[in-house]
């Protein structure tokens, strides 16, 4: 479960076919035209981002949230759901009370 | 009459609703008109294009509610009647969230944020849903999928953004409170640009349930108002604790209370340490920018406070942590969005392919961009590099600000490096559009509140603003050093200029 | 004996078990749980990923997910925190799942097995919780997702609290995987936190399974899907280790891939090829905040964990019950309870274990009740051994009456039974004696020749005087009155 090791990212701007690659991770269509711009500016925008690698030490600890609390939890006692058909109102397709998506390929996970 | 509604800060038209003088039909009617008069469809080039939705009749009738409620003596909040602009991030049954984006074209929720709860508890009278960068992302508003947001000083300049619509409405005398957002600066930028107060509440401090999320670990929301005053008051109505909300602020577990906005707020700054951030002034920002903090802090010393040199050392890092940050979290955000469930789809023969269709038409430029950099940010080998990286970042600035606040009371910055600038002035260039957060995005990082206050005017007579920073949960002494500066400043919030909004 | 791959191979498997836990409400958000609703009816702004929802941990989820971890002799990781897992797929609302990652709540533990008479250790990596998402149905086609023209999507399921427990590649044959499933389902049950059912889904058995030469590094996996019994997951771990030998033998390659069992072929089918290793990129879940399980609280969690399948099987072998039949009497829902019901009243418990586990167990199977819903209870054991043993009922007629608690569904007593369906012994001398005499009267040839010394033929004459009795006289007593009554 560990992850690989941190990688040095000046030596490696965002080619096209890297961006494409992205893009399929992100499910996003682009256009070839939408590549070609995206692979400089992303670049740049990274290369820039990447100055965080100069501070902070392995022994920094990462914060997400300012105040360190934990176990916020609720207790198992039900709440109220909301109406079907106000939810399906807002479905692009549905059908026999189901949310309908066109053929799905491949299992994902 | 008519102007003097528009005019009037929310608490001197609340102790006039109070004392019966005049209607929340008549004060709401008086917005409602003006909306109608300077906000056009943004197809104008005087067009304000503050508000995507207005609910005029949902407001109307509210109005009627609180007036007969006020007649049978009913005990009211100190804003009932009090109309407001709700950014169009919010969900609100009844009328349709869109985030600027066309990919949530049409949704109506099905259900209230948290924030719009305690609106409504309180009385306050919502009179439309306000413009916005595409999910929140960008400082100009002009990233909107419905067009861009005009500044009342100025027409053919930005409001600022992400909350542009919001900053907008209650500049031009649309309505005397809005709602905003702030991840990075989106409230106390646009605030800024458009001479108004803005907040950024302590993370945690207002509940996030129902704001549709851009980067979940930074964002907050806060008030715009023409008046300190006014915007203590309305973030006391938001804030608190919400159990809906796992980051939201709950005293039991921090220990403390959530602070009281309003008992200090006109203590002045007498005996108070006021510290100047080192590294967020100089080279970048402009010179009336620059003259006008110069001025705020002579005047902060004039009233008592003592004023010394402050150190973020770790500032600079702040914009590359932030354009990390925000975007991983986003990019996980905003994967929701796929054509399944609700807003729009672009048809295709597959799932997957549908989903593709949908995201790339739906999503506007700069909200791919940052999905792009988010996505690649998040992605095996960079994850460490970045977003981790990212967050020890984070872990500094905020060791830097605790540091501060060892020293001093507050800090101080100029909100923003420059005034309002023209339209189109940076769509070309993400990188120069994202150094308008430079000075706001380290409070972002580290959670803190901070409160942006006009104090003066800069290049072409625009506003310029003053951003007070204070300790976690110190939202009580940032209003209370913006009042100050806004009481010895005594600036007119009514936009002026020669390419202003026509006047109320 | 278990079965074993070819010679000169070596079975590699881990499963991953997923659990679906009976809390009330949902992991995030305060929706029913309930199966076999209307589709779409529990449902909220959280579990079906409306923009701006929030979820919230809910505290019963990690809180059996603690206590399942102590139960598999897991330790619980004083931190955990929930991650993100990106992937998009149309039955997960968010396109993420919110799940553990490099800090799951419970870490490195084992469970201890028998299989086949012999004691087994299987380890275990991990065991952390998430949600479950949506379930979709396939239109068109044939009902399964291949050929689908359009899927259907119920997000009721959406959101169920999940427990995945990973094991290590600790297993080498069918029947340990089988084992390890059966095992775990026992402890679910007993800890009353998952229904544990295989064939309703509330238990999902993914097995990774690959072979090797003895000595070599681990061989190519291929992951198996839709695994709805214990008995299909044998089935198809046995194939697909015979699939991938004959592959190898042949001078081909594994490929790593997800694999769909079909238990009508009894085959496994290629699903989808993993092409590269799916990228999740997991990150922390900025919407919640770390889950904390100080040492204090994990001891009272472990006070309250009721004695486990092993503990009980253990208890029943000290007390003289034989090792299948105390296996059998822990693995079968509700049996254990009942045992020990009916050996508190007094009963043997060898002869308890032997009425629950051969005809009660027996006469349930045929009738295809199982002992959970069949009404009968420890109370109805420990009185029929009774009845046997102070001769009220022979055993013949107490098989009777077990016919009429699995047929009444244990609506009246083994007492009330044989009364009111007249199964109780005659033991009444006189009756019998009259019987006696008139058996014996009817066949002289018989008598005749058990006094010539063909003592065996006494049986002959027993058989009549049961038949005449309907089965309920006491065999002893006959005994000893045909005896009286031929003797001259
Ligand atoms: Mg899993
Ligand atoms: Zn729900």
């Amino acid at each position: 479960m560990r992850r690989p090791s941190r990688r040095r990212v000046s030596e490696m701007a965002l080619s096209e076919a890297e961006v494409r690659h992205v893009a399929r991770l992100a499910r996003l269509d682009l256009s070839d035209d939408d590549v070609a711009e995206l692979a400089p500016q992303l670049s740049q925008i990274l290369e820039y981002a990447e100055q965080v690698g100069e501070v902070a030490a392995d022994d920094v600890e990462p914060m997400v949230h300012p105040f360190p609390v934990t176990n916020v939890m609720r207790d198992d006692h039900p709440a109220a759901s909301l109406p079907r058909d106000e939810v399906l109102s807002q479905a692009p397709d549905a059908r026999e009370d189901r949310f309908a998506v066109p053929r799905i390929v491949a299992e994902d996970a | 009459m008519t102007s003097d509604l528009l005019t009037d800060t929310a608490a001197g038209l609340a102790a006039r609703m109070a004392a019966r003088e005049v209607s929340a039909r008549e004060v709401v009617d008086a917005h409602l008109d003006r909306i109608e008069a300077t906000d056009g469809d943004g197809t104008s080039d005087t067009d304000v294009h503050a508000f995507l939705t207005v609910v005029a009749d949902t407001a109307r009738r509210h109005a009627d509610d609180v007036d007969q409620r006020r007649v049978t003596g009913r005990d009211l909040g100190p804003l009932a009647g009090v109309p407001l602009a709700l950014k169009d991030l919010f969900t609100m049954r009844g009328a349709p969230t869109t985030v600027g984006s066309r990919i949530l074209e049409g949704w109506v929720p099905p259900y209230d944020a948290t924030v719009t709860e305690k609106l409504r508890a309180a009385d306050v009278i919502v009179l439309g849903k306000t413009n916005m960068d595409e999910f929140a992302m960008g400082s100009s508003t002009e990233n909107s999928a419905y067009g861009p947001t005009r500044n009342p000083w100025d027409l053919g300049r930005v409001p600022g953004g992400s909350s542009g619509g919001s900053a907008a409405a209650v500049a031009a005398l649309q309505a005397p409170l809005s709602l905003g957002t702030d991840t990075g600066g989106s409230i106390r930028q646009p605030a800024a640009l458009c001479g108004l107060v803005g907040s950024k509440p302590t993370y945690g401090a207002v509940s996030r349930y129902g704001m549709v999320a851009f980067a979940s670990s930074l964002d907050q929301a806060g008030p715009f108002a023409r008046s300190v005053t006014d915007a203590a008051l309305l973030q006391s109505v938001i804030q608190g604790h919400d159990p809906r909300d796992s980051t939201s602020i709950d005293p039991v577990r921090v220990g403390r209370d959530l602070p009281d906005l309003l008992a200090d707020l006109d203590a002045g700054v007498e005996g108070l340490t006021i510290g100047v951030v080192t590294e967020l002034q100089g080279e970048g920002y402009e010179p009336g920018v620059l003259a006008a903090f110069e001025d705020s802090l002579r005047r902060f010393e004039a009233l008592g406070a003592t004023v010394v040199e402050a150190s973020i050392p770790h500032a600079s890092y702040g914009l590359p942590a932030y354009y990390l940050v925000a975007p991983s979290e986003a990019s996980s955000n905003l994967a929701r969005f796929d054509g399944v469930r609700y807003g729009l789809r672009v048809d295709a023969p597959t799932a997957e392919e549908m989903n593709a269709a949908t995201r790339g038409a739906g999503f506007g430029p700069e909200v791919r961009r940052r999905i792009m950099i988010g996505t690649h940010a998040l992605s095996s080998g960079y994850y460490d590099a970045f977003y981790n990286q990212a967050s020890r970042v984070r872990r500094l600035i905020a060791n830097d600000f605790a540091t501060a606040f060892e020293q001093v009371d507050v800090l101080v910055s100029p909100t923003s490096p420059s005034v309002a600038f023209p339209l189109g002035d940076k769509t070309d260039d993400p990188l120069a559009m994202y150094l308008n957060d430079v000075a706001t995005v380290p409070a972002s990082l580290a959670g803190v509140p901070a409160v942006s206050v006009p104090n003066g005017r800069g290049a072409e007579g625009l506003p310029t603003g003053l951003q007070v920073m204070g300790p976690l949960l110190g939202d009580d002494r940032c209003f209370r050093v913006a009042r100050a500066l806004e009481a010895d400043l005594g600036l007119d919030p009514v936009p002026s200029g020669a390419n202003a909004v026509a006047p109320a | 004996m278990v079965t074993t791959v070819k010679e000169g191979w070596e079975l590699v498997v881990g499963l991953e078990v997923h659990v679906e836990l009976v809390t009330t409400t949902k992991m995030w958000c305060g929706c029913l749980t309930h199966f076999g609703e209307e589709p779409n009816t529990n449902i909220c702004p959280v579990c079906t990923g409306q923009p701006g929802s929030l979820p919230v941990v809910n505290g019963a989820a990690v809180r059996a997910a603690a206590l399942i971890g102590l139960a598999i002799n897991c330790s619980v990781n004083e931190t955990s925190q929930f991650h993100r897992k990106n992937y998009f797929y149309p039955d997960l609302v968010k396109n993420y799942q919110i799940s553990q990652y490099d800090v799951p709540i419970c870490s490195e533990g084992h469970l201890e097995l028998e299989v086949e008479g012999s004691p087994v250790t299987v380890g275990i990596e991990r065991l952390h919780m998430e949600e479950d998402t949506g379930k979709s149905t396939h239109l068109g086609g044939s009902g399964r997702l291949h050929g689908a023209d359009t899927s259907l999507i119920d997000y009721n399921r959406a959101g169920v609290p999940l427990m995945e427990v990973v094991s290590h590649p600790d297993i080498h044959d069918a029947e340990t995987a089988q084992a390890y499933v059966r095992e775990l389902q026992g402890i679910v049950e007993t800890l009353g936190v998952s229904d544990a059912r295989m064939d309703q889904g509330s238990m999902r058995v993914d097995a990774n399974v690959s072979v090797r030469r003895p000595g070599e590094p681990l061989g190519i996996r291929t992951e198996i899907k839709n695994l709805n019994s214990v008995r299909s997951l044998g089935r198809a771990i046995a194939y697909e280790a015979q699939r991938q030998i004959e592959v190898l033998e042949d001078g081909g390659e594994i490929v790593m891939q997800t694999r769909h069992w079909d238990e009508s072929t009894g085959r496994t089918e290629t699903l989808r090829v993993k092409e590269t290793v799916t990228d999740y990129r997991y990150f922390p879940d900025p919407d919640l905040v770390p889950v904390h399980c100080p040492a204090d609280w994990v001891d009272e969690i472990r006070a309250e964990l009721p004695e486990l399948p092993a503990a009980a099987r253990a208890r029943l072998t000290d007390a003289g019950v034989d090792e299948a039949q105390a296996a059998a009497l822990v693995g079968t829902s509700g049996m254990l309870a009942a045992f020990d019901e009916a050996v508190a009243t007094g009963a043997d418990p060898r002869t308890v274990a032997n009425w629950l586990v051969g005809d009660v167990a027996g006469q349930l199977s045929t009738a295809e009740v199982d002992f959970a819903d069949s009404g009968i209870t420890g109370a109805h054991v420990g009185q029929l051994v009774a009845l046997v043993d102070d001769g009220t009922l022979s055993n013949n007629l107490a098989k009777q009456v077990v016919e009429h608690l699995v047929a009444d569904r244990g609506s009246r007593s083994p007492a009330v039974v044989a009364q009111e369906e007249g199964l109780q012994q005659v033991s009444d001398t006189d009756e019998l004696q009259a019987i006696v005499d008139r058996v014996v009267a009817d066949n002289p040839d018989t008598v005749a020749t058990i006094r010539d010394g063909n003592t065996k033929a006494i049986g002959a004459l027993v058989g009549q005087v049961m038949k005449e009795t309907r089965g309920q006289a006491d065999p002893r007593a006959t005994n000893e009155l045909l005896r009286a009554a031929i003797t001259p």
